[in-house]
């Protein structure tokens, strides 16, 4: 272990003295500094608007595809035998994990969002619901509606597709969405990256031409601006990362029906994945500066 | 060690150098003269390897300029110290880590070197300066600088390039004292100058040959000057 630390101690001399070939620019450091942690910060939000619609298609795409209504609208009098045909068409229809009709206190909370608590749900002609879950494998609607349609007159399925696809879409859409954000954040922080390290390269030119003149072989030189702007992305990305999931936190919780805006953020295990945002910032900024330091040398005597 | 043989430089369209030919050998020591534009620095450049002749054949230790990579170059740089006209450094960093600077590039165990370091500072005279930065020294502390950088990695061949340019004539006298001393200990010197009394003084303590270029040629001047 002790043997251990001391090669790491040496290593980390060792860059440090190639490193100070390199004269120190405040200001350039800064402004990278301050575009990658901006890039950082914007990066973090991309990932939770992904992560977030992703849930919500997700949510969408299984929960509700799971779920079905028949609706049964008949005569009062013809209502509880066509009720007890459908449930029995349903427990015979493969796919089909159970089924059960909503009873009248049920529908009347349903109901009382729109029309207010107090409603004589008995008096009025309302509709049957029978709530149908279903299987992982599913029931074939088309095959259902043939036979509702043959043994109950009054029965109508909604197996919600009508709805939920274009939601689904919708939400699909938004996480494609947002991961083109994120690869125009990698891309916009690449560039400029390779913009801050050609400037200090150009600046460099005589440090350079001393290198080459005693000696110094390309990479020697490239590795010494590699580093100083990888190091310089990934410390700015680590902090845009943190002012980025701070932000996150800080939103309004998300309530029951609260809509997807509410609902951005990250869940569980998904706050792992903001922390790959600095190390790949990094590797963005190494492979940036490293092709700007190549050419640039290319071009140099 | 470094040999050119038939070797053109043009710079766009007219002809600097045409057909030189010149084989520096261990432990030789030669000066170069010509009026200022004839083309002295061009040549010092072909023979570390800035340059690529535009026709001819130049080697650097054996291996053919034309055949060499950037890094082969590098490699060859590291046997070659060269000290120029206008010696540049790092103007961030003391002098004493300027002049250890080929050893660090090319992985060098500093620690190891030290000894090494320090002597040579004295011996070039700049043990006081040690941790000066190279704006706020002399022109001739500057040469003396460059001179130890380009000897610290006892290099097989010290090019110089007009070192007595910017320094008095006693200063001169001690950068030649340094630079006979080098070739006593068996380097390969070639000095561009065009300090004729430079060259006098030198016939006096060591066996040279003096390289004239004219008219794009490189001829050997006579034993008397």
């Amino acid at each position: 272990m002790k043997l251990d630390l001391n090669a790491t101690r040496a290593m980390l001399a060792g860059d440090a003295q190639a490193d100070r070939v390199v004269p120190p620019t405040g200001f350039t450091a800064r402004l990278t500094l301050f575009s990658a942690g901006a890039m950082a910060f914007l990066a973090v939000f991309a990932l939770a608007l992904s992560l977030a619609t992703g849930r919500l298609a997700d949510r969408w795409g299984n929960e509700l595809a799971r779920t079905a209504t028949v609706r049964i609208s008949a005569p009062m009098a013809q209502m509880e035998a066509q009720t007890a045909a459908a449930l029995r068409v349903l427990e015979t229809t493969t796919g089909v994990a159970r089924a059960r009709a909503l009873s009248d206190a049920e529908q009347a909370a349903l109901l009382e969002p729109w029309f207010g608590p107090g409603l004589p749900v008995d008096q009025l002609p309302i509709p049957r619901l029978i709530e149908v879950i279903e299987t992982e494998a599913g029931f074939d609607p088309e095959g259902l509606r043939l036979r509702l349609a043959a043994e109950v007159p009054g029965a109508v399925l909604d197996d919600h597709t009508r709805w939920r696809q274009p939601l689904v879409r919708a939400a699909e859409r938004l996480r494609l969405l947002g991961l083109v954000a994120l690869g125009l954040i990698a891309a916009a922080t690449a560039a400029m990256i390779t913009l801050a390290a050609q400037a200090a390269l150009a600046a460099n030119t005589q440090v350079i031409t001393v290198l080459r003149l005693v000696g110094a072989q390309d990479g020697y030189i490239a590795r010494a601006f590699v580093r100083r702007f990888a190091s310089r992305g990934l410390a700015g990305a680590a902090a845009g990362t943190v002012l980025g999931c701070l932000a996150i936190l800080g939103l309004p919780s998300a309530q029951i029906e609260g809509g997807f805006l509410t609902g951005l953020g990250f869940q569980g295990w998904h706050w792992l994945w903001p922390l790959t945002i600095p190390p790949l910032a990094g590797l963005v900024a190494f492979a940036a500066t490293l092709a700007a330091a190549r050419r640039t040398l290319e071009e140099m005597p | 060690m470094i040999e050119l043989e038939s070797v053109a430089y043009s710079y766009g369209g007219g002809e600097l150098l045409g057909d030189v030919s010149l084989s520096l050998s261990p432990g030789s020591f030669h000066f170069l003269t010509g009026p200022s534009g004839s083309g002295k620095t061009t040549l010092l450049k072909l023979c570390y390897g800035a340059l690529v002749p535009s026709a001819g054949l130049v080697r650097l230790f054996g291996q053919d300029r034309r055949a060499m990579t950037r890094d082969d170059v590098a490699m060859a740089r590291r046997r070659i110290g060269v000290v120029h006209q206008d010696c540049q450094f790092l103007d961030h960093l003391s002098v004493t880590e300027n002049i250890a600077l080929p050893l660090s590039v090319s992985g060098r165990d500093l620690l190891e070197e030290e000894p090494n370091l320090r002597e040579l500072m004295g011996w070039v005279g700049l043990k006081e300066r040690a941790h000066a930065l190279p704006p706020e020294l002399s022109g001739g502390e500057r040469q003396r600088a460059a001179l130890a950088r380009a000897v610290i990695m006892s290099p097989d061949v010290v090019l110089a390039d007009e070192p007595t340019g910017n320094v008095d004539w006693e200063m001169s006298q001690r950068l030649l004292r340094l630079l006979i001393e080098l070739n006593r200990m068996g380097k390969t010197i070639l000095i561009a100058t065009h300090d004729l009394a430079l060259i006098r003084a030198a016939k006096a303590h060591v066996q040279t040959r003096v390289l004239r270029i004219a008219a794009r040629r490189l001829q050997f001047a006579g034993a008397d000057l």
